[in-house]
């Protein structure tokens, strides 16, 4: 007999994935890997993008049936073939984009699927308290009545969390959780996790953020091109090592950042008024001003007004008051492209959204704004033969990795897409470069190198703000920080000296005295 | 180390000849299997409708007359080629027109509309501009687009300017089209002394020149149409205009971020598409018709829509689809006259063949062919419609 979780779930005791292999047409995802997890534990699997972390874990979700390998639970061989068999058998998973009904209530998205207990009438009552009950239980704040629309991603987190528990998963696998949270949340995340691990669960953590996997495991296991580099006792383990058998060589986790001296100021927002999509101004009078070779980290918890900074400065949002400088030209109403023949270039946010285009090749991303300039064209006519040049340079040199030039993007790595939009902005030679969220979800190679490629451009004397969510990013970079917090920046600090503590103080709203 | 080594090194700028082949083949197994499914089950309708329980021999004979009948009505009796031909002319330039808008992300419900706007400009330029020869009829092919090109520029200016969903607006402003030409046909522009309304009959100089004597139709239509079908596919590929055009239509976020002027590529597709579904009108009534009559309505607007779904709005795509439309419409005839089936069996068969392209995961589930990886490009009209 089994023991049971509180929630009156069987616990999994064991679960051992033996031997996987996975292939694709000219991959082998997953070759031979061994992956186990306990009842108790958190056991964390980092990998970068495409090492077959998600590979292997669509396996046990029974999304992918392994070509060869065996999955055991309880001692137990299973084929899963879809999720709900996963799900029965006690598997839960949270997806790094939460799958929710935006118009629905908490509530409702929690009952979504599933029976209830007074046949064709709603029992959401109930539902709502058995919702608190696990709210309570796991520290996870949330009001079962509230619609997901309004609730802050750390909170529809939450609600992916409860969803999972609510179908009696005791094995729960968490895709990148933290990606998409402020520090003072990954610390309310890593209690929750603590109290699932203490009352039996079983946790599989995915990540390549090494300090938290270092926070939180017992055990880690390394995916390196598809294969397991080891399983480790965590305790053992310092970041540079982890970092080492990830990317399979010496990682740079500390940048170099020369001296400069920074230059005039290109980039001047003077008293920036813009209103945000529901009507509402989401910046108020926000002053910021970026000088050549200088790094400007703009901080702070997303939805503080950020994305619509940044559409602003691209051109794509109207400013109701204030004004925009760039390189002492005003810049505020113009639109994109004039902002971009006059020295700026832009990373944006939404990488597939604004940034790329799925179905299009490299080549055509890489000419969406300068396809009608030479080299790329001659009087109104593409030259492909010049574009494929330029393509094949750009390639090389941003170190893409694509199989050919006409491949479409969709089948490259977020890592990929990203340096391709960096090879593109880079190319322009830009005075100005806005950069949103530019390593969002990227692995920890293109990372690194795509923060060596900013720090060479801040040396080259380029004006940049960098636009992040991430903390860690924002202090190895930048000169001077600015924490944004409910459209207003409410603090400026020095870069190097800042620490994260002021920073997440900051971020709160707490405003900053010495600013 | 792992990274650096697995660079591609300037790779190869084309993927090489055989793949392209092999493209452009697995392409065509989803809609060829469609179309011979569809005309499987449209013998089985016509099997059953022939009282196939009863009689199930005699069901069988007329299943077949019937299809002999398609077939020979479509092909094989005098001038059927010819009329086939003759009514694949418009499809395609209609189906282009659908076809080119949606590169743009654009659905033009408003063909049949533009068309008739076409078919107007071309015929007013055809009998009353009297010009020299060649010069007219160039003249008259170009009021013709520009007829269709101003109406469909219109769905494209509102969008741009106010937002409204060019679905909702070129259907609307089908329903002015009609209405317009119908009064234009009726009143101003009607040829005197003529008992039913219509325009007088455009100068000889306007005409499209046809292949053979009288009374075969076939008209010099047919190049103007394969000339467009040339002329939009490399204007889609080679220039930077078409470029902005399939951007906008892939991704329009990311068009606006590349600081592409959207409103104004709106307008344009719109306009080009307008264009192609009025040069359909303007040779309709050049090459065979050589007035408008009122009651012009063939529908040929609306099937365009079917058409260049089924050729998944690839422009060379429009050809064969085009021509599959126009045989089943000139052999639906003798079908009925040879079988007693009725003709409406033609537009379930064609029901059907958009079905199976639309949804390829019926063909893929009964032919058991594999998924290509890519599915979402396979409905290209499915998407979108609630942006």
């Amino acid at each position: 007999m089994l023991e049971l979780l509180p929630s009156g779930q069987p616990r999994i005791e064991s679960l051992k994935m033996m031997g996987i292999v996975k292939r694709f047409p000219g991959v082998l995802a997953n070759d031979h890997v061994n992956f186990e997890v306990n009842a108790g534990e958190v056991h964390a699997l980092l990998g970068e993008n495409g090492a077959g972390k998600s590979t292997l874990m669509r396996q046990l979700y029974g999304l992918y049936r392994p070509d060869e390998g065996e999955i055991i639970l309880n001692g137990q061989p299973v084929h899963f073939r879809s999720p709900a068999d996963a799900i029965n058998a006690g598997i839960g998973m949270i997806h790094q984009h939460f799958m929710l009904v935006p118009t629905l209530t908490v509530a409702e998205n929690v009952a979504l699927g599933l029976k209830s207990s007074r046949g064709v009438q709603l029992d959401l009552d109930r539902v709502a308290q058995r919702i608190e009950e696990l709210a309570k239980r796991y520290g996870l704040r949330v009001d079962p009545q509230a619609p997901v629309w309004t609730l802050a991603v750390g909170e529809q987190q939450r609600v992916e969390i409860i969803k999972a528990l609510y179908r009696g998963a005791a094995l729960l696998v968490l895709d990148e959780p933290t990606a998409v949270l402020t520090p003072q949340e990954v610390d309310d995340l890593f209690v929750t996790l603590k109290q699932m691990v203490t009352d039996g669960h079983a946790l599989i953590f995915i990540s390549h953020k090494l300090h938290e996997v270092l926070a939180i495991s017992q055990r880690v296991t390394v995916l390196r091109d598809g294969r397991s580099v080891g399983t480790y006792p965590t305790g053992a383990m310092t970041k540079t090592e982890l970092a080492r058998l990830m990317v399979g060589r010496e990682v740079v986790l500390q940048y170099n950042r020369k001296p400069v001296t920074p230059g005039e100021a290109r980039l001047v927002i003077e008293d920036l008024t813009v209103a945000g999509d529901k009507g509402m101004d989401a910046l108020h009078s926000v002053s910021l001003t970026v000088h050549a070779g200088e790094i400007v980290g703009l901080a702070g918890v997303s939805g503080n007004g950020q994305r619509e900074l940044a559409q602003a400065l691209a051109g794509l949002r109207s400013v109701s008051q204030g004004r925009v400088l760039l390189n002492g030209q005003d810049v505020t109403h113009t639109p994109p492209a004039a902002r971009m023949a006059a020295g700026q270039a832009s990373i944006p946010e939404e990488r597939m959204r604004e940034g790329a285009i799925r179905d299009f090749s490299v080549s055509e991303n890489l000419i969406l704004q300068d396809h009608a300039r030479p080299p790329y064209s001659r009087r109104s006519f593409l030259d492909f033969k010049a574009i494929a040049e330029r393509s094949a340079q750009l390639v090389e040199s941003f170190r893409i990795k694509t199989p050919t030039l006409d491949t479409p993007i969709k089948t490259l790595s977020g890592g990929n897409i990203q340096k391709l939009i960096l090879a593109r902005e880079l190319s322009r030679k830009p005075t100005v470069l806005i950069a949103a969220q530019p390593t969002r979800g990227v692995d920890i190679g293109a990372c690194e190198y795509i923060h060596q490629r900013l720090l060479e451009q801040r040396e080259l004397g380029t004006a940049i703000l960098l636009i992040s969510e991430d903390l860690d990013e924002i202090r190895a970079l930048s000169d001077r920080i600015a924490v944004m917090y409910e459209g207003r920046i409410v603090g400026v600090v020095d870069g190097p000296t800042a620490t994260a503590e002021d920073l997440g103080l900051m971020m709160a709203g707490v405003t900053h005295s010495g600013a | 180390m792992a990274e650096v080594a697995k660079t591609v090194q300037a790779p190869a700028p084309s993927s090489g000849g055989a793949a392209m082949v092999w493209r452009v083949v697995s392409g065509l197994i989803v809609p060829t299997l469609a179309v011979v499914t569809a005309l499987v089950l449209g013998g089985v309708v016509i099997w059953l409708t022939s009282g196939g329980f009863g009689a199930p021999g005699e069901a069988t004979q007329k299943t077949l007359a019937a299809y002999q009948g398609l077939l020979d009505g479509a092909f094989f009796n005098e001038r059927s080629f010819s009329e086939t031909i003759v009514a694949t002319t418009p499809y395609i330039l209609a189906g282009l027109s659908v076809a080119f808008a949606f590169k743009g992300g654009l659905f033009n419900i408003g063909a049949e509309g533009q068309y008739f706007l076409g078919a107007v400009s071309a015929a007013w330029v055809g009998y009353a501009l009297p010009l020299p020869p060649v010069l007219h009829l160039l003249v008259a092919l170009a009021a013709g687009f520009i007829g269709g090109g101003l109406w469909g520029a219109i769905p494209g200016y509102l969008k741009a300017r106010t937002g409204a969903h060019e679905v909702i607006v070129t259907i609307m402003l089908n329903y002015i089209a009609f209405l317009l030409v119908d009064w234009l046909v009726n009143s101003p522009l009607r040829a005197p002394r003529s008992s039913a309304p219509k325009t007088p009959d455009i100068l000889d100089t306007a005409m499209l020149p046809r292949f053979f004597p009288a009374p075969d139709r076939l008209h010099s239509g047919i190049l103007v149409a394969l000339f467009a079908v040339v002329i939009i596919w490399w204007f889609l590929n080679k220039t930077t205009l078409g470029f902005e055009i399939r951007t906008v239509g892939a991704n329009r976020d990311a068009a606006r971020y590349a600081g592409m002027n959207v409103t104004r590529i709106f307008v344009m597709a719109m306009g080009i598409a307008g264009g192609l579904a009025g040069l359909a009108g303007g040779v309709e009534v050049l090459g065979l018709q050589h007035n408008l009559p009122a009651f012009f309505s063939a529908g040929y607007g609306f099937d365009s829509i079917a058409i260049a779904l089924l050729a998944r709005t690839n422009p060379l795509g429009i050809v064969p689809a085009a021509f599959l439309f126009g045989a089943l419409r000139n052999g639906a005839d003798l079908m009925e006259l040879r079988s007693g089936a009725s003709k409406q069996i033609i537009s379930v068969v064609q029901a059907m063949m958009l079905l199976f392209v639309a949804a390829p995961a019926i063909i893929r589930a009964l032919y058991r062919l594999r998924a290509p990886k890519d599915a979402v490009k396979e409905a290209p009209l499915s998407r979108g419609w609630g942006g």
